[in-house]
């Protein structure tokens, strides 16, 4: 994973809540086996309107999705962050997320920011107001700064995934440090496992 | 000292390591593998130069993708294809047992690990779908996972995971005739909302839960992530043991007690603590349909569609509008009113034997409206060869239901078996999302008999509104 220390650019208010995975990636989009190229299908039933956010010029380029309460529920399938990293955004902000997106996120480096209805609000109408100003998010000193409204608001992050984040690392890689303990770990295991009885019948 | 959860019982007998400041590392009893999430996590191991750590604890099967077709006829999507072959050579490669289109044990991921036995009690089950919460009706911590934690699963047998807060959802007294497993987690879901359950693990209690047998408690234990949590978990009785006695995945004679004696233990203990409590009383419950776009928006067969004014908040209000325009509905209009043009009998929530017969005996010597297409897909092979034994297809079939072979199918189309625009269609599914089960079609989840009763009645029905 590249480490990510900053996500800045311009923010595209998405304003719904509940917005599902199958909604940010169809599941026509799934049949593919490569890992790239979602950028495509991003919201394809949604962006069929051409009054939909992502198709309004004045948010062209926006790096930075602004949702709303439960952003991501639904659906496990990690192609919803895929599609959003493709399409070109580094980072989502909402006041909540479904847990299994947010999780694929933090594998991914797309960077999940959590703020208050209010902050979010602030944030929202700040952009509405003036769609090209710069937003700005600090994965370091975990704030999101609007620097031309010299409008600031921290963010919590658990240090593991900051740290994660900040340093690029490879999950699998930090979880192979404890190789000694898994291989314990199975030595107290029954040699036998239901998957193999199934097998051997 | 206060007693444990099941919750914590079964995450501490699997703690690997814990490192200070970091996730807990998790060993992983059993990993199933899918076609959708597997392709790009295999590739991932290739490219590092890694091997699944663990065959003999990973089971891999197609069930997302495939059409419901017979087998003989070819997969027509090339892209479909190419998935499910890329399976085939993944599985090969690896060594990873896989039960293929057509195979005798192929069926939905969430319907085969139970019925092959290799789903236990205390056991810790990942797997690249959302849905993997249903196998939490074994006392097993079960949850849903990305194709990224697949790879780290294939490549180290352990996930890292934060300790979860706990939930009870306590469902006291009986659920009366006609209200089935479906109806009551729909009205859980309608209380709790979309992310109700969010960071928690449900544990569903109390005496109707206990009444239930094991495929109602896969339904319930199924859409807990449709309320926001990852898991959900009924703790251990003998409707589980019986269950599990003569599984091919599961040991025979002294070993099955053996064995049996220690799933017992997987309950909370009396004077567990949960961080959350909901309590519920059955006895009021009746059959639910979901008018809107997310599983939360719940009403009674009796209701009516809700109008944006019963709205809480200028939030909601939008989201009532929004989904009333997408479902194309009245407010005020009673759900008896509404007609459907599909009926979709199917899915790791409502496709094992119990919910065929429940459907069978409604549609039992009548006929499917005119004009209305009604679809069987059973879970499973062993699901289909149980249900035809019984004479299960014949019932639906002469009532003029398509009886069709195992798979995902119209839960999540990404099979043939699809809604086309505006087509309305009750479902026995887990989620009615814009554009779910093909692009701008409309999903209302029901239980499999008020399904059944609506493909008869060509209208949202109950059971007995369609008896001779």
């Amino acid at each position: 994973m590249r480490p990510v220390r900053v996500v800045e650019g311009r923010a595209v208010p998405l304003g719904r809540n509940d917005v599902d995975t199958d909604q940010i990636i169809p599941s026509e989009w799934l049949k593919r086996v490569e890992r790239t190229g979602f950028g495509r299908g991003l919201f394809s039933e949604w962006r069929d309107d051409p009054d939909f956010v992502l198709n309004r010029p004045e948010y062209a380029g926006a790096t930075i999705l602004l949702g709303a309460e439960r952003f991501g529920t639904g659906s496990s399938r990690e192609h919803a962050v895929w599609a959003l990293l493709d399409y070109g955004f580094g980072a989502v902000v909402a006041s909540s997320f479904g847990d299994i997106f947010a999780n694929n996120a933090a594998k991914q480096g797309l960077l999940i920011v959590r703020l208050e209805p209010a902050a979010l609000s602030e944030l929202v109408a700040l952009v509405v107001a003036d769609p090209a100003r710069l937003v700005a998010i600090d994965v370091e000193r975990l704030v999101v700064e609007v620097p031309d409204a010299g409008w600031r608001h921290a963010f919590a992050l658990d240090a593991m995934t900051r740290e994660r984040l900040l340093q690029g690392w490879d999950d699998i890689g930090l979880s192979l440090r404890h190789e000694a303990e898994i291989a314990h770990y199975e030595s107290r295991l029954a040699a036998e496992t239901p998957v193999a009885r199934l097998a051997a019948r | 000292m206060a007693g444990r959860t099941l919750y914590d019982k079964i995450f501490d007998e699997h703690v690997v390591a814990a490192p200070e400041g970091e996730p807990t590392l998790l060993y992983v009893d059993l990993h199933l593998v899918h076609e959708v999430t597997s392709p790009q996590a295999f590739d991932g191991l290739r490219l590092n130069g890694r091997r699944v750590r663990r065959p003999e604890r990973t089971l891999a099967t197609a069930d997302h993708n495939v059409p419901t077709d017979p087998p003989s006829v070819p997969v027509a999507d090339p892209v479909s294809r190419r998935q499910l072959e890329v399976l085939e050579e993944n599985c090969a490669e690896f060594g990873v047992t896989l039960f293929p289109r057509g195979d005798a044990n192929q069926g939905i991921v969430h319907v085969i690990g139970p019925e092959l036995g290799v789903s236990q009690p205390g056991m810790t089950i990942v797997c690249g779908d959302s849905h993997t919460s249903t196998h939490g009706a074994l006392a097993a911590l079960a949850f849903g996972i990305g194709t990224s934690e697949v790879e780290h699963v294939l490549a180290t047998q352990t996930i890292p995971q934060q300790r979860a807060r706990t939930m009870a959802v306590t469902v006291e007294g009986r659920l009366a005739a006609g209200v089935s497993a479906k109806d009551l987690v729909l009205a859980i879901i309608g209380r709790l909302g979309t992310g109700g359950g969010a960071g928690h693990v449900i544990e569903y209690r109390g005496e109707a839960i206990r009444a239930l047998s094991m495929e109602g408690r896969m339904t319930v234990c199924n859409m807990s992530i449709e309320a926001g949590a990852r898991a959900g978990l009924i703790a251990v009785d003998e409707t589980t043991i019986e269950y599990l006695r003569g599984r091919p995945g599961v040991p025979e004679g002294p070993a099955f007690d053996e064995a049996a004696e220690r799933w017992r233990s997987f309950v909370s203990d009396a004077d567990a603590v949960f961080d959350a409590e909901v309590v519920i009383d059955a006895s009021t419950l009746s059959p639910r349909v979901t008018w809107g776009t997310n599983p939360a928006q719940v009403v009674p067969l009796d209701g009516v569609v809700p109008s944006p004014e019963d709205a809480g908040s200028p939030e909601e209000r939008d989201a009532i509008e929004r989904a009333l325009a997408y479902m194309g509905l009245t407010p005020g209009t009673p759900l008896r009113e509404v007609g459907v043009d599909v009926v979709f009998i199917g899915s790791c929530t409502n496709s094992r034997l119990e919910d065929l017969r429940a459907a069978a005996a409604v549609v039992a010597g009548r006929r499917v409206a005119p004009g209305v297409r009604a679809l069987v897909v059973p879970g499973s092979h062993r699901v289909k060869a149980a249900a035809e034994a019984e004479g299960l297809d014949r019932v639906f079939v002469a009532a003029g239901f398509e009886w069709r072979e195992p798979g995902c199918s119209m839960c999540l189309g990404m099979n043939p078996d699809q809604l086309k625009p505006g087509q309305r269609c009750a479902s026995t599914s887990n989620r009615n999302f814009e554009g779910r089960q093909g692009r701008g079609g409309r999903t209302h989840l029901v239980s499999p008999a008020v399904a059944a009763a609506t493909a008869v009645a060509g209208r949202f029905a109950a059971p007995a509104e369609v008896a001779p």
